[in-house]
C-alpha cells in the first residue's frame, strides 16, 4: 500500500495531496488527511456511527462535499467519524461510518478547518493511483 | 514556485497587469505595492488569482490587488473587484467563507500607565468573559426564531437585547445590518452550525487587544474619534461571522457551481464559480450573505459588551467614566452593491472586498454623520507583536478602488512555515519581553500568528498611504492580546 497523503503548505491556508488506488481509497484516505490536520489522539475508537448520503454532478464535487459533510458533523454534532466502509457509484456515494465523540478518549480538535475548497481542485489518475489537491480554509 | 507573469510598473505603488497577459481577461489587473513588497508578492501565485478575478462577467475598472494581497483560494486575498448589477456576477469566493469577517475599535479615557500594572489582570478577565478558541460557543443562547431576528436585523438584536446601544449602530458600517437579508434563504444546516456560537471569538487570526496609542498623524480626525493623546488605551475585536458563514459560503458555492453551467460562464478557477447579480442564485447568495453579514455585526457587539463588563469590573467605573465609547466597526469580507462613478458615468456595481476595506471619503453617502468631515475611519490590525493602524478613506480611493484600501499586514508564511519557525511557548516569551501579554488556550498555534509569518503592517499601510487610497490618523501597538 502507497502513501495516504501529504500534507503541504499554502499561505494563507493549508493543504492535503490525497491518494488511492481507487476512488474509494481516495475519499478515505482525503478523510484521514483533514483529519490528521484538526485533530489528534483520536482514531481508536468506532462506537458511533452515521450513514452519509450524499450526490453530486462530478467526483471532484462529491469529493468536497464529503469532506465537508465531516466537518459538519463535527461542528454540530461534536462527532468525529474517521473509520469508513464507502460505496461511489455514478456520483453517488453511500459511506458508513463510525467513529466516538468529541473529548473522549482524549479527542481534542487541535485546529478550526472552515471548509474543504474547490480551489485549484482536479482528481488526477495516473499510473494506477488517484490523486488529489484540496486547499482547507482555516 | 515564483509567479512570472507580465507586470508593468505604472508608479512608485502601481502595476498593472496587461489586459492581454492571459486571453479570458475582460479587464486589467492594477497591483498597489512598491518594488520591495512586489517581490515578495511575486514569490506566491496571487497575481495569478488578480488576472483570473479578470475573467469574471461584468467587471469593471481593473481588477485590483491592495498591498497586503497574498495567496487565496479564488480571489486573492487583498482583492476588489466590482461587476455591474446590469449584467455582472457576483461571486462568494470574493467575499470568502468568513463573511463580514471585520473589526471594532473602541477607544477609552485610560491612559497606559493605568492600565498596564492591570494588563495580566484585565487579560485574564477579557478571556474568561468572552469565549474564544477553537470551536468557541458563545454564552448566548438562542432558539430558530432568534435566530432569524439576528440574522434580519443584525447589530440591532444586539442593541434590543441590551449589549450595545444606538450610538454604537451609528458607527458601524451599514449600521450593523443590511436590509437586504432575507433569513429564508439561509439553509437550517447554516443556521444549526452558527446558532450556538453567537457571542464567539473562534479562532485562527481571532483576536481581542488591549492597545496604546503610539503616535497621532493628524490631530483633528483623531480627535473626532475620539482619540487625543499617546498613551490612550483602545480596544480592538477581530472576528467575523463564525460556522454559519462558512456554511452559507459552502452552500452558495455548490448553487454557484451549478449556475455556472446554466449561464454558461467560463471561469479559470471553480473556486471563482458565480451568477450574475440579477438572477435567482445571485439575489439568493446576496440575501444569504447578508443575513451572515449581519450576524457577524451581532457577534462583535455582544463581545463588546462583554468588553466593556470587563473594564468596568478591573477598573471600577462605569462605562462612562471609563469612555468606552465605540470608535467604528469595519467588514472586510463582504459584497456590497453601490453606485460609483466609472468613465463619467454613474454604474450601480456589486463591489467585492475580500481581505479589504471599504475607504470611503469626507461627505460620501455611507460615511456616518460624526466622520462627515474627515471620511469614513479604516482600521488595519497589524500581527501581534508590532503595531495597528487607524486612517481614513479618501477620494482618490473612491476614484481607483471603489473606495476601498488594505485590511491587514497579509500573511507572509504559511501556518506550516510559521510553526516550523518557532514554538508557540517562545513567542509568547518573546512577546512578554516585549511587555506584551498574551492569552491564548491554543499555544501550539500561537507561532502561526507571530510576527515573522506577516508583512510589516506599517510598510502596507504606507503604501496605501503613497498611492493616496487611505490617509494615516494613528498608530497604535499592543498592550495584551487574546488570540482565538
Amino acid at each position: 500500500m502507497g502513501k495516504a497523503f501529504d500534507v503541504m503548505d499554502h499561505t494563507a491556508d493549508i493543504g492535503i495531496v490525497a491518494y488511492g488506488n481507487d476512488l474509494v481509497t481516495l475519499f478515505s484516505n482525503a478523510a484521514a488527511g483533514m483529519l490528521s490536520l484538526i485533530s489528534k489522539s483520536g482514531g481508536h475508537v468506532y462506537d458511533v456511527t452515521r450513514t452519509i448520503s450524499l450526490e453530486a454532478e462530478d467526483n471532484e464535487t462529491l469529493l468536497i462535499e464529503w469532506l465537508n459533510e465531516l466537518l459538519y458533523i463535527i461542528y454540530t454534532e461534536k462527532l468525529v467519524l474517521h473509520g469508513f466502509d464507502i460505496v461511489i457509484d455514478e456520483g453517488r456515494l453511500t459511506a458508513e461510518c463510525a467513529g466516538q465523540k468529541l473529548k473522549q478518549g482524549g479527542l481534542v480538535i487541535t485546529r478550526e478547518i472552515k471548509a474543504a475548497t474547490y480551489h485549484d481542485l482536479e482528481i488526477t489518475y495516473k499510473e494506477g493511483i488517484y490523486s488529489a489537491k484540496i486547499i482547507f480554509d482555516i | 514556485m515564483a509567479w512570472q507573469g507580465e507586470i508593468r510598473r505604472i508608479d512608485d505603488y502601481r502595476w498593472e497587469i496587461p489586459q492581454d497577459y492571459k486571453s479570458g481577461m475582460k479587464v486589467p489587473g492594477l497591483v498597489y505595492a512598491d518594488s520591495a513588497m512586489l517581490d515578495k508578492i511575486r514569490e506566491e501565485q496571487s497575481l495569478e488569482q488578480v488576472a483570473n478575478v479578470a475573467f469574471l462577467p461584468g467587471i469593471v475598472g481593473r481588477s485590483l490587488a491592495m498591498p497586503d494581497i497574498h495567496w487565496g483560494y479564488g480571489f486573492p486575498i487583498g482583492g476588489v473587484a466590482a461587476m455591474r448589477v446590469s449584467d455582472g456576477v457576483v461571486s462568494p469566493g470574493g467575499v470568502g467563507y468568513d463573511i463580514n469577517c471585520g473589526v471594532r475599535l473602541l477607544r477609552t479615557n485610560l491612559g497606559e500607565d493605568e492600565v498596564r500594572p492591570k494588563i495580566q489582570e484585565l487579560i485574564n478577565h477579557l478571556f474568561n468573559n468572552v469565549p474564544s478558541g477553537l470551536g468557541s460557543e458563545g454564552k448566548i443562547r438562542i432558539g430558530q426564531k432568534e435566530m432569524d431576528e439576528v440574522l434580519a436585523s443584525g447589530a440591532e438584536w444586539a442593541v434590543k437585547k441590551g449589549y450595545g446601544t444606538r450610538q454604537d449602530l451609528e458607527v458601524t458600517e451599514e449600521q450593523g445590518c443590511m436590509k437586504m437579508a432575507d433569513p429564508g434563504r439561509v439553509s437550517e444546516r447554516a443556521k444549526k452550525r452558527g446558532m450556538p456560537q453567537l457571542g464567539s471569538l473562534g479562532s485562527g487570526n481571532h483576536f481581542l487587544e488591549v492597545q496604546a496609542v503610539r503616535r497621532i498623524y493628524d490631530r483633528t480626525a483623531a480627535a473626532a474619534m475620539g482619540i487625543t493623546r499617546e498613551g490612550q488605551v483602545l480596544m480592538l475585536i477581530h472576528t467575523g461571522s463564525r460556522g454559519l458563514g462558512h456554511q452559507v459560503c459552502d452552500d452558495y458555492l455548490r448553487i454557484m457551481g451549478a449556475a455556472v453551467r446554466k449561464y454558461e460562464i467560463a471561469l479559470p478557477d471553480r473556486q471563482l464559480a458565480c451568477a450574475p447579480v440579477q438572477s435567482e442564485e445571485g439575489r439568493d447568495y446576496l440575501a444569504a450573505m447578508a443575513c451572515a453579514a449581519n450576524y457577524a455585526w451581532a457577534n462583535r457587539l455582544c463581545i463588546a459588551h462583554w468588553v466593556r463588563e470587563s473594564f468596568t469590573n478591573i477598573f471600577g467605573k462605569s462605562v462612562d467614566e471609563i469612555g468606552l465609547e465605540q470608535v467604528y466597526d469595519v467588514a472586510h469580507n463582504i459584497a456590497k452593491i453601490e453606485e460609483h462613478s466609472v468613465d463619467g458615468k454613474t454604474l450601480r456595481l456589486c463591489v467585492h472586498r475580500k481581505g479589504a476595506t471599504r475607504a470611503f471619503p469626507a461627505g460620501r453617502r455611507g460615511v456616518p454623520d460624526r466622520y462627515s468631515s474627515i471620511g469614513q475611519p479604516v482600521l488595519i490590525p497589524g500581527d501581534m507583536g508590532r503595531c495597528s493602524f487607524i486612517a481614513v478613506g479618501t477620494e482618490k480611493a473612491l476614484q481607483e478602488t471603489f473606495g476601498s484600501t488594505c485590511h491587514g499586514a497579509g500573511r507572509l508564511q504559511s501556518r506550516g512555515a510559521a510553526r516550523r519557525g518557532m514554538r508557540g511557548s517562545d513567542v509568547a516569551h518573546e512577546l512578554a519581553a516585549k511587555g506584551i501579554y498574551v492569552r491564548t488556550d491554543d499555544l501550539e498555534s500561537l507561532a502561526e500568528e507571530a510576527s515573522y509569518a506577516y508583512k510589516d503592517v506599517a510598510g502596507v499601510v504606507g503604501i496605501a498611504q503613497g498611492a493616496g487610497i487611505s490617509r494615516k490618523i494613528a498608530m497604535t501597538e499592543p498592550l495584551g492580546v487574546i488570540k482565538g
